[in-house]
């Protein structure tokens, strides 16, 4: 079956888009204020940033995307009212190995929970292995981050490798887990 | 103290970069050991361009974040391979890459030498928590060798390589410096 009539970048209640460099800076700019969220997604110190700084950093990515050639990212958002929510990415892709790495974070404390991470990740794993072909894709989540392992793990990710005790927060050392998640084995699942 | 920069086969220097450029551009082309050290596809550049980073690299000075040496054999003072350093301050933590790019020198004990001075400088130096280093699993030449240093394997990423129409996987290793502290215990007793 030739699929190209359902939508890559439309799930349920959200969808794909470019960025809006008018409006999303600063909704993004809230979300580093909240210190949770920024440890969740970065091992990277937590810092509030400004709309202005981030109208830069989207500008520089954007250039680093066409530069690159490794880098595909996408604004999450709510079909309904086109409301930003969160963000997706395939990045550091390695063409030769054909392996990927992917991010998802949903900004908000009150847009969590609510299913969009589930719905960003089954589109952004059609698109890194039905339209960027890969053969596999890894993802990297602190042991503290379980909504993330829960949701890696719901959709067959395998826990490859325990970085152990190698992010320090709260004065103490925490294990960085690695997943990973063959072609063969989301083809599998989406027959089954 | 302790000499940071001499091990029992080997020495820590940092060489010219003409010298280094000349090394390196004789060295990539060999290609299995450019194969062993990385996942990239392997790439030819000229003397020039590769003498050209290493004056970048000289011009910008030393950076907080990155370590290299450039490795002589005590006995003969032959100029044999590489050790890089790779830190991140804020989590304590380094990654290291090393390569004997002069074949003869291969299973002879250099690399572990080299990688005992790395050892040292990580956590007497630099005094970091944790040191990190990935290698392919058709390496095992280098698996043993860090292993017998101290690192312990943390699993491995399945199949995210392709040599020669096969797929490999990725090895990850990791040593703690309450385990090397450890080991450097036990060798004094």
């Amino acid at each position: 079956m030739f699929d190209i009539q359902t939508q890559l970048f439309e799930g349920q209640e959200i969808c794909f888009g470019p960025i809006d460099h008018e409006k999303d800076p600063e909704v993004e700019a809230r979300w580093t204020h909240d210190s949770e969220f920024m440890r969740l997604m970065e091992t990277n110190p937590a810092r509030p940033m400004s709309a202005a700084m981030l109208k830069k950093q989207y500008e520089k990515l954007e250039k680093q995307i066409e530069e690159d050639k490794n880098h595909y990212h996408f604004m999450i958002r709510l079909k309904a009212d086109e409301r930003l929510i969160g963000k997706a990415a395939v990045q550091r892709i390695e063409w030769a190995n054909g392996n990927g790495f992917i991010r998802i974070g949903i900004g908000a404390a009150e847009d969590r929970r609510k299913g969009y991470g589930t719905q960003a990740l089954r589109m952004l794993l059609r698109f890194a292995f039905a339209e960027l072909n890969l053969f596999r894709v890894t993802a990297v989540a602190p042991e503290y981050n379980e909504g993330a392992i829960v949701l890696l793990q719901k959709f067959g990710f395998v826990q490859e490798v325990c970085r152990r005790k190698a992010l320090e927060r709260d004065g103490r050392r925490w294990d960085l887990y690695v997943f990973g998640l063959l072609n063969d084995e989301w083809r599998n699942q989406a027959k089954a | 103290m302790k000499d940071l920069f001499r091990g029992e086969l080997v020495r820590f220097t940092f060489e010219e970069p003409d010298v280094r450029a000349k090394a390196e551009a004789r060295w990539q082309r060999d290609s299995e050991f450019v194969r062993l050290a990385d996942s990239d596809p392997t790439q030819l550049s000229s003397e020039k361009k590769i003498k050209e980073w290493f004056d970048k690299q000289a011009e910008s000075g030393p950076q907080p974040e990155r370590y290299s040496f450039s490795v002589r054999t005590l006995a003969d003072d032959r100029y044999i391979g590489f050790l890089g350093l790779w830190v991140d301050l804020i989590h304590s933590e380094a990654w290291v890459g090393l390569g004997i790019g002069e074949r003869e020198f291969w299973s002879k004990g250099y690399g572990s030498d080299m990688m005992k001075l790395c050892l040292q400088y990580v956590f007497t130096e630099l005094g970091l928590e944790r040191l990190s280093l990935g290698l392919h699993e058709y390496n095992p030449r280098a698996l043993r060798s860090y292993e017998k240093c101290g690192f312990r394997l943390e699993g491995r990423t399945r199949q995210d390589a392709m040599r020669e129409g096969k797929r490999t996987d990725t090895l990850w290793m990791g040593i703690l410096r309450e385990e090397w502290l450890q080991m450097q215990n036990g060798d004094q007793k």
